[in-house]
């Protein structure tokens, strides 16, 4: 399989504070990669400076076979990355049905018909679809979660990065994503951040751990799970696993 | 006149006018600092101050000195007062959003300045100095026999004028020590730094908040105060004092007090001579475009300080 | 009715309303109604900054003030035909909407707002600077021959009203449309939430320049229009007060609202126009206006009955 997006010495150092240290990372076409680390590990200063939310200190991010660490946010999302927000931000006061539409929107222009399409598409994939008169802040958190990651779909990214999508829904909404990250590993190349354990073993091809802005391991679920490196850092930090 | 007694006499003004700004200028920046509110009605607080300077004068009677002092206390008392009022009533309930609140301190501004017209009228009305005395001023010439002092005509200064220049340098230096070495100042400070977490130490933020209005407004108002024995009292006087104080404010940091008083001298100083050498109308524009390019190009102010 | 049916029955209504009332109006409201419409012209252009966009200038002035200078400083100077001056007048607001731009949005929130208020008093004052042609405060007075578009002489009252409702209809329509559009919607969403719109992979920055190029030019149109139909150019069109004026209007009238701007212009200008017969002090009524507008009716008249009937209202 072909690598679909990779950084060589990533590094981000906010004054003294080193929060990224040279990270190598590799991504295969088409896998489910789960990143995960203790809190404060840089996980998501890493993701940022893979969107271009944050600019490197120093090291290149490589997407596609491109360059693109001097692209700004919205040339790399038009390049199909995808990036679905750790706090949630939605469009609050606009429809649900616009917020995935205007998802849609930037790939499919002027075409009405297939804007109605795409975004009733994703809003029926997440469940929202009884919902998508609704104003955007009227959801529920949960709800306001899922909606993220149907205007995630919409754009029909080759890259979907997922920031902590679990993160205070309840225990029979995190059975529905799991259902909803599988059927979509066929269509595009998942990059999950994530707290829950118990998500990161069932749905992740490979984790990725990082620790004090660095690549601790990297393996199949099992492999880390049995990692004693990988335990001690939680351990070490307080666990949270 | 010759030049260097001309420039010497127009960097006099230029202080006067340096001292005035600084003090209005100083309000403006504490109430960004610690409020984080651009207040657009800032001129019309100075107005005030200087509008009321002329009531109470002519109201006490009693010759010009006692008048002068009562309007020196109450104008801005009563400015400070009304300022917190309009604090708890209007900005308060706004939230102190940035951009809702100066929608509502321009408001407040037409408010404030309409009022004027209605109670006090469109004339402009002077208010007689405490004291005046004409101070001639020395120079110095290489003649033949070396250097010697002569007083050229013209060159004089009031000693109402060195009384403004000083009574700002007082009410500047009593601001600091009450910010950095008082309990009260300590706690606004404290606001400025983080709003949340001071309230979450028990600092009454609406208090502080309104205090610190109030305390702004004032200084903007005893600036106008100090300025009606030199230029009357009219009630557009507000717009030209608002510009040049965000001019200040903006040059010098947002929000910095050291960084603003630099900058008054800076703009006070510069604006007395370089009215010398251009028209002031071109003067007033490259003032303005400044402050533009310094927010585009450096938002922290040419003497602002790198971020926290 | 369908959505689409229903905005073209309320906004073609409103142009038809007004096509109806210049033959009825009497020769005073005649005059202001024409006035109104093609200040709205103005707040329309000001609403597709603000009220659509999020981007709140304080010196839209400048734009109303390089259309009405870009169209009467050749008509007065060089005798240039009123077609041609008008043309003029939208290429200036333009322009200088196109470099402010680029130059103010490089900020945001309060600064952008400073940045503009400062933009807008150099113009001002670079009016005052060059007076010998400006003739500054005291303004131009343009000739009756200037005022001729194609045969037809603008200071003539029905054929300004025709002109000033033409414009507005232009502009109220071109708004219903843009509004409509997808880079419509992304002007929104980019007023909603900035950073998610541009990670939905929307190039933010060139959308918020061409909001302010268009709502530039819509001022500027504005502009050049009051100068041809009322015949006079000046100094006090380009004050802060005139940069007030449109956020009033719009605030007012409901910011993004297509037909807000409107009904603000039309409420707040007879305010004042009564208010002007009692006190010298009219502005106070704008003051008031400010605060209480801002503290208790945020989404202003359109605002509330989009909120309270008209849910679909664009």
């Amino acid at each position: 399989m072909s690598t679909l997006l990779s950084t060589r010495a990533l590094s981000k150092r906010f004054g003294g504070l080193t929060a990224v240290h040279e990270v190598d990372f590799d991504l295969p076409e088409g896998e489910i990669r789960a990143l995960i680390g203790p809190n404060g590990a840089g996980k998501t200063t890493f993701v940022s400076m893979l969107i271009g939310r944050v600019a490197p200190s120093a090291g290149a991010v490589v997407f596609d076979g491109q360059d693109v660490t001097g692209l700004p946010a919205h040339s790399r999302v038009a390049l199909g990355m995808a990036y679905t927000f750790q706090i949630t931000s939605v469009f609050a006061r606009l429809a649900v049905a616009e917020n995935v539409a205007l998802a849609a929107r930037r790939r499919l222009g002027r075409d009405r018909a297939a804007v109605r399409e795409a975004t009733a598409r994703a809003l029926d994939r997440v469940g929202l679809s009884d919902r998508s008169g609704a104003l955007a802040g009227d959801l529920s958190y949960g709800h306001q979660r899922l909606l993220e990651v149907a205007m995630g779909l919409a754009q029909r990214p080759r890259l979907l990065i997922l920031d902590e999508p679990t993160q205070g829904l309840s225990d029979s909404e995190i059975a529905a994503f799991k259902a909803l990250i599988r059927g979509l590993a066929a269509e595009t190349t998942i990059l999950l951040i994530e707290h829950n354990m118990a998500v990161v073993m069932e749905l992740a091809d490979t984790v990725t751990v990082l620790n004090f802005g660095e690549v601790l391991a990297e393996g199949t679920p099992a492999e880390i799970h049995a990692s004693a490196a990988v335990q001690a850092a939680y351990l070490g930090t307080g666990a949270d696993a | 006149m010759d030049f260097g007694p001309y420039l010497l006499l127009a960097s006099l003004e230029g202080a006067v006018t340096a001292a005035v700004l600084a003090l209005m200028a100083a309000g403006l920046s504490l109430v960004f600092g610690v409020m984080r509110v651009v207040n657009v009605a800032h001129g019309e607080f100075y107005m005030l101050g200087a509008v009321l300077a002329w009531v109470v004068a002519s109201a006490v009677g009693g010759g010009p000195v006692l008048g002068f002092v009562a309007a020196l206390v109450v104008a801005p008392l009563l400015v400070g007062a009304l300022a917190a009022a309009a604090d708890v009533t209007v900005l308060k309930r706004l939230d102190y959003d940035p951009e809702r609140t100066i929608v509502a301190t321009i408001g407040l501004l037409y408010i404030l300045q309409q009022l004027t017209l209605m109670g006090y009228g469109p004339e402009a009305r002077p208010v007689a100095p405490p004291f005046n005395a004409r101070l001639a001023l020395p120079w110095v010439e290489w003649g033949d026999a070396g250097p010697q002092l002569y007083w050229p005509w013209g060159l004089s200064i009031t000693s109402y004028k060195l009384f403004v220049i000083g009574a700002a340098v007082a009410v500047l230096a009593g601001l600091w020590l009450f910010m950095t070495r008082t309990r009260v100042g300590l706690v606004m400070r404290a606001t400025q730094l983080d709003g949340e977490m001071a309230q979450a130490f028990g600092i009454p933020v609406e208090r502080v908040y309104a205090g610190v209005f109030g305390l702004g407004a004032a200084l903007a108002a005893l600036a106008g105060v100090l300025i009606v024995p030199i230029q009357q009292a009219h009630y557009l006087m507000g717009g030209e004092a608002l510009l040049l104080s965000f001019i200040v404010v903006i040059i010098g940091g947002l929000g910095s007090l050291a960084g603003t008083v630099i900058a008054a001298v800076l703009i006070g100083m510069s604006d007395g001579i370089i009215s010398v050498f251009f028209s002031p109308t071109l003067a007033k524009i490259i003032a303005t475009l400044l402050v533009a390019f310094v927010l585009v190009f450096r938002p922290r102010g040419l003497m602002g300080k790198a971020a926290r | 009715m369908t959505g689409r049916g229903r905005e073209i029955a309320l906004h073609g209504g409103l142009v038809a309303l007004l096509a109806v009332l210049a033959f009825v109006l009497p020769a005073y409201h005649h005059g202001n109604v024409a006035r109104v419409m093609v200040l709205a012209v103005y707040a329309m252009g000001y609403n597709l900054a603000f009220g659509y966009t999020g981007l709140l200038s304080l010196g839209h002035a400048m734009f109303f003030a390089a259309g009405m200078y870009g169209m009467g400083l050749p008509a007065y100077h060089l005798g240039l035909g009123a077609g041609l001056s008008f043309v003029a007048g939208l290429a200036a607001a333009a322009g200088l909407a196109l470099a402010v731009g680029v130059l103010a949005l490089r900020t945001a929130g309060v600064a952008f707002m400073i940045v503009t208020l400062m933009f807008s008093q150099a113009a001002y004052l670079t009016i005052l600077l060059f007076g010998t042609y400006t003739r500054g405060d005291e303004g131009l007075v343009l000739t009756r021959a200037s005022r001729v578009l194609a045969g037809v002489d603008l200071s003539d009252p029905m054929a300004r009203y025709v002109a000033a409702l033409g414009l507005f209809a232009v502009a109220l329509f071109f708004t219903l449309w843009l509004v409509r559009q997808p880079e419509g919607r992304v002007l929104v969403a980019i007023r909603e939430n900035e950073e998610r719109a541009e990670l939905l992979g929307y190039n933010v920055f060139r959308h918020k320049l061409a909001a302010i190029v268009l709502s530039g030019t819509m001022s500027g149109a504005a502009g050049a229009a009051y100068g041809l139909l009322f015949g006079y150019v000046g100094a006090s069109f380009a004050e802060v007060q005139y940069s007030i004026f449109p956020l009033l209007w719009v605030l007012l009238g409901g910011a993004g609202t297509v037909i807000g701007p409107f009904l603000g212009t039309l409420f707040m200008f007879y305010l004042i126009d009564l208010s002007a017969d009692i006190t010298s002090a009219y502005m106070l009524i704008a003051g008031l206006a400010l605060v209480l507008l801002t503290l208790f009716a945020p989404q202003g008249l359109g605002g509330e009955i989009r909120r309270r009937w008209a849910g679909w209202l664009p």
